[in-house]
């Protein structure tokens, strides 16, 4: 839903951080939450809600509203608008409530 | 770990009084969430290329991140408070969490600095996929450089929208259009108020430029809608309203900021409706001090007046926490108080005048569609509100109880305006007699293992035996 902006103002650092997105590869600057990276590998939601089962997609990006939730890493329930992206980290889609592990 | 001043909140208000807590000798800590200084207005600034499309304004912000990094402040990012016990012997107690661990902070004094956060525009279709805020779409241009893909439509109102929408435009992005919302009776309204329009004229000024550089820009602004609702199945696909309907992919919203109250409403400060600006804010002193001693707001937490005013409210309650403190008497404070409360008079000048001319309309605050959303984390519905207090429901804690509003996730934060503005509609009662949600700790969520994980200092416990 998101593209690189394209003034042709460059500046800071130009390495870039590759991280998953429910199995598509994206790249993202330093310093970006996976709801960005979320939102620039092209999905439509990265979560369903536990209620009515409807997608949602980040709303707010600054940990207001937790429609960012997503699995992060293996860990369930996190709000990808507050994790900064770390090179290989794996988001994946938020399927209604999280289950709970005993292991 | 026991500090003189635990600051909440690395936005404007809490860099300028952790860097001058700081100055004048006092053991200070800044939290924050996220893991650059900046707030929201000045998020991931440091990192900002010169010539940036975020403008001069934005890049402004890098003085005070620069005076904080400069400063003996101790600063903690990507930390949470999760919990702030005001009143034990020695001072409070925040809880905070980073990393999957929790730890606990003993400060004498506490000042809350957690800025602003997005009226919620309750509208038809809002929470559909590509329905974001206005506030969101400029944050993934600070932070990841990204811009909307395909036609972005900006719908609502106040200086940031506009902003955005011109930002957007030069960063290679315009918007397909601007839907202002402002009712007309506000332009009648606001044309009242000339002597604070002279007061404010710097920033009145601004709100024109970047009105005639949005038509420069070519951007087709629409004013006067109403009825405006989002149309799409899986995702947004076209914005409507009383008179058109525009295809789009994207739909960012605003409506202007409100202070987040969330832990000064959780500590049970004392609050108050503030009529002009439709908030509730914490009852303070002209220091920031709250209704308890102990505890300070600052910035725009404690009413809206723009990152300006943030900064100078910022550096009052560093002053005010030293003097309590003991390591400035009465005569200095005062005296160094004076410039700075000139400061915070020129920066509020203009409120008056932008809060009556973005003054959200009724059905913005309280919609008359019963189908629409009130509470996104529990979809409960407008009309399910109002069947609530049918039944009986008083106030939004026990419309909470009855129908689970508020109970998610985001515990109430992006529901609460809306749950107090439809009781208050609904009983014909003012909102401020309606009251707002008592919100609890955990102020974040937080899993069972970092709480498990906390370590509690053995002095702090009271002997429960």
């Amino acid at each position: 839903m998101f593209r690189p902006r394209s003034d042709g103002v460059s500046g800071g650092p130009v390495a870039r951080i590759a991280v998953e997105v429910e199995g598509r590869a994206v790249s993202v600057p330093p310093g970006a939450s996976a709801a960005a990276a979320v939102l620039a590998a092209g999905l439509t939601s990265i979560r369903d809600t536990p209620i009515g089962g409807t997608e949602r997609a980040p709303y707010c990006m600054m940990g207001i509203c937790f429609d960012c939730l997503a699995e992060i890493d293996g860990v369930p329930n996190r709000q990808s608008c507050m994790v900064t992206v770390r090179p290989g980290m794996r988001i994946r889609r938020q399927r209604g409530a999280r289950s709970l592990d005993m292991s | 770990m026991t500090v003189d001043l635990a600051i909440v909140g690395a936005g404007p208000a809490g860099m300028a009084a952790a860097s001058l807590a700081a100055e004048l000798g006092l053991d200070t800590l800044l939290i924050d969430e996220a893991d650059t200084p900046g707030g929201q207005i000045y998020r991931a600034v440091e990192r900002a290329p010169e010539g940036s499309p975020l403008g001069a304004d934005y890049l402004a912000g890098r003085v005070l991140v620069a005076a904080l990094r400069a400063s003996t402040a101790q600063y903690r990012p990507a930390t949470s408070v999760w919990h702030i016990d005001p009143a034990l012997p020695g001072g409070g107690t925040l809880s905070l969490a980073a990393g999957g661990k929790s730890e606990t902070v003993t400060a004498r004094h506490i000042l809350i600095a957690t800025g602003a956060i997005e009226r919620p525009v309750p509208i038809a279709g809002w929470t559909l996929p590509g329905v974001m805020t206005a506030g969101a779409a400029q944050i993934l241009l600070k932070t990841a450089d990204l811009v909307p893909e395909g036609r972005a439509v900006l719908a609502g109102q106040g200086p940031l929208l506009y902003l955005v929408a011109l930002q957007l435009a030069r960063a290679g992005a315009p918007p397909v259009a601007v839907l202002e919302t402002t009712p007309w009776a506000n332009y009648r309204a606001a044309a009242h108020f000339g002597s604070g329009l002279w007061a404010g004229r710097r920033d009145f000024g601004r709100g024109l430029a970047l009105w005639f550089n949005l038509r420069r820009a070519g951007i087709a602004v629409r004013r006067g809608v109403r009825g405006l609702r989002v149309l799409g199945r899986r995702r947004v696909e076209a914005v409507a309203w009383e008179a058109g309907e525009i295809a789009a992919d994207l739909l960012f919203l605003h409506e202007g900021v409100i202070p987040n109250t969330q832990i000064s409403l959780g500590l049970g400060l004392t609050h108050e409706w503030d009529e002009r600006q439709l908030c509730w804010r914490p009852v303070t002193d002209d220091w920031g001090r709250t209704s308890l001693a102990n505890i300070s707001v600052a910035g725009d937490g404690g009413g809206i007046g723009g990152a300006g005013a943030a900064a100078l409210s910022g550096q009052l309650a560093a002053l005010d926490a030293a003097h309590s403190l003991g390591h400035l008497d009465t005569a200095e404070c005062d005296r160094r108080a004076i410039p700075i409360r000139a400061g915070l008079a020129r920066e509020r000048a203009i409120r008056p005048f932008f809060d009556t001319l973005y003054r959200p309309a009724d059905t913005m605050l309280s919609p008359a569609d019963d189908a629409i959303l009130a509470c996104r984390c529990e979809e409960v519905s407008v009309g399910e509100i109002r069947r609530a207090v049918r039944l009986g429901a008083t106030g939004p804690n026990q419309v909470k109880a009855f129908i689970r509003c508020g109970m998610g996730p985001c515990q109430g934060r992006v529901c609460g305006p809306i749950v107090s503005a439809v009781i208050a509609a609904e009983r014909g009662a003012p909102t401020a007699a309606i009251g707002t949600y008592r919100p609890r700790a955990p102020y974040k969520p937080i899993t069972i293992g970092t709480l498990a994980g906390v370590e509690v200092d053995p002095n702090q416990i009271a002997d429960t035996k």
